[in-house]
């Protein structure tokens, strides 16, 4: 157990202290890293933001049902009583042509446009609340409301949303693609980092295996300086996405504030952040690995 | 302790290194193996360390056959070598303190434990003094004791060296056989090859190869029946 200790502390100590000896190196890499990693990291917060924003306003899902112009007052009745009868309406709420109307009139900045026509042109209108909150259910009860005599238009509003949703699910999948490409990059940088330090200290590498060096013994310090180059590039990417997260948050409250809300972009959780580094750690001593070993498997004993 | 059996040894796409080497080793022994330059002897050396596997044959080390010996367990067999190189194989970016502790680290043995080993090694080749200095600050008479240094920190049963004098001059190459012999008499199984007959010491065995062939053998009756 000592000794299992020892070999560890050693390697690590042996790579801290060339990590020293080449600070500007190391500190480099793992810039490189970070930037790499900050990409697809802004992305993720801005795409998680976004998804929470959708999230909260799909609660309710509203269809309105535009009347015909034409449709009296007893069509009117009929549709009310049909919408009372049906399973998957919960609510249901009756503007008459005439209350919009007034409404309109009295709202000063539609008043303008309200005088110069010189009727109402407005329908009466269902404002229905469904029961059930899967989308496809809903769109269906659209559908099926859209069917029914003396309605104009069935208006599902929260087709935004769905769009919204839809293009989320598209941004999603977008980073997900950037994160395997960068996760690929990140290996082969990595890998090609530590095949250059490899060829540097090839000699003692040879020596070494030539009077008795286990490949675990010579593998360690590469795999703890990948680790490393993992932890601190994971690092920097973590303090990159918090600095431009707050970055975007100075404009968004300006913007926010105009809209008369105070929305802000919320920042990544801690698991988020402990999911970076531990994934860069993972990638890069992935990529310190498979350099290793394909120098380690050319000096094997034949 | 070292016993080769009918050993070949061939490299891809080239000659044959070695042809039906049979000869034996007892611990303790001083043993040189000369020939002209490509007859094989650094070959042989390397078979003898585990650096290198037969193509066919047998060689046996302490009575454990090596031709089978799993790549996984070669590293620990190594560890029971002293090696000296002719190139000394020395690391020019660290101290002579810090090439002679290389051995004790892959050994997982630090600190102030190692630090002694390190020093009593540095002072049985004369370069105590020497410790902190760089490997090419030395001559080349001190590089090479530098390496034995080195080779027999871990303190070795069986020290190899190749061609240890080759680059040195006379007074040198005669310090360095000097300390080989003082090893060997301190119970250490010395193997050296040389192509300069003149260092062989009279009550030495002498395996003498010529294109891959073991043509002679000096010391040990037995084996020179076998290969009669």
């Amino acid at each position: 157990m000592k000794h299992w200790l020892n070999q560890h502390t050693q390697a690590l100590g042996l790579v801290l202290k060339r990590m020293r000896k080449n600070l500007l190196a190391t500190l480099l890499m793992f810039i490189v890293m970070g930037v790499t990693l900050s990409l697809p990291g802004t992305l993720y917060v801005i795409v998680e933001n976004l998804n929470r924003l959708a999230g909260s306003m799909q609660t309710d899902p509203q269809i309105s049902l535009f009347l015909k112009l034409d449709a009296d007052r007893s069509t009117a009745a009929a549709i009310g009583k049909k919408l009372d009868a049906h399973p998957s309406v919960r609510a249901h709420r009756f503007i008459s042509k005439d209350t919009a109307w007034e409404q309109i009139q009295q709202d000063a900045e539609t008043a303008a446009v309200s005088a110069s026509l010189e009727r109402n042109p407005l329908p009466d209108a269902y404002f229905v609340t469904p029961e059930i909150l899967q989308p496809d259910e809903i769109e269906a009860l659209q559908a099926e409301l859209q069917q029914w005599e003396g309605v104009e238009l069935a208006q599902l509003d929260t087709s935004w949303i769905k769009r919204l949703n839809a293009l989320l699910q598209l941004g999603k999948k977008g980073i997900l693609v950037l994160v395997a490409l960068l996760g690929i990059a990140l290996i082969v940088i990595i890998g090609n980092t530590i095949r250059l330090q490899i060829l540097t200290q090839r000699e003692e590498i040879e020596v070494s295996k030539l009077i008795g060096a286990t490949d675990s013994f010579i593998r360690r310090p590469f795999l703890y300086a990948g680790t490393i180059y993992g932890l601190g590039g994971g690092l920097v990417a973590w303090l990159l996405l918090i600095g431009i997260i707050r970055l975007f948050n100075l404009s968004i409250a300006d913007l926010a504030e105009l809209y008369a809300s105070g929305y802000r972009l919320d920042l990544p959780a801690l698991e988020t952040g402990i999911g970076i580094v531990a994934g860069t750690v993972l990638l890069s001593w992935l990529g310190s690995y498979i350099a290793v070993n394909r120098s380690l498997s050319q000096l094997n004993y034949k | 302790m070292i016993k080769f059996d009918q050993v070949n040894k061939r490299y891809p796409g080239s000659h044959q290194a070695l042809q039906n080497i049979s000869f034996e080793i007892e611990a303790g022994e001083l043993v040189y193996v000369t020939g002209h330059s490509g007859a094989g002897k650094s070959t042989l050396l390397k078979l003898i360390a585990a650096l290198e596997r037969p193509t066919s044959g047998t060689v046996l080390i302490n009575n454990q056959n090596i031709s089978h010996l799993r790549s996984a367990l070669v590293p620990y067999l190594r560890r029971k070598f002293g090696l000296v190189f002719q190139d000394h194989k020395l690391l020019y970016d660290r101290n002579c303190f810090d090439n002679v502790a290389l051995p004790l680290h892959i050994n997982g043995i630090t600190g102030s434990e190692a630090g002694k080993r390190v020093r009593a090694a540095l002072d049985k080749v004369g370069l105590l003094d020497k410790e902190k200095a760089m490997p090419i600050t030395l001559s080349g008479g001190e590089q090479q004791r530098l390496a034995i240094a080195r080779a027999v920190v871990s303190r070795p049963a069986i020290l190899i060296a190749d061609e240890p004098t080759g680059n040195l001059d006379a007074t040198y190459a005669a310090e360095i056989m000097q300390l080989f012999h003082a090893f060997q008499q301190v119970g250490v199984t010395v193997i050296i090859a040389t192509h300069d007959v003149r260092e062989i010491k009279p009550h030495a065995k002498v395996l003498k190869l010529d294109h891959g062939h073991l043509t002679t053998l000096r010391g040990d009756q037995r084996t020179q029946e076998t290969a009669a």
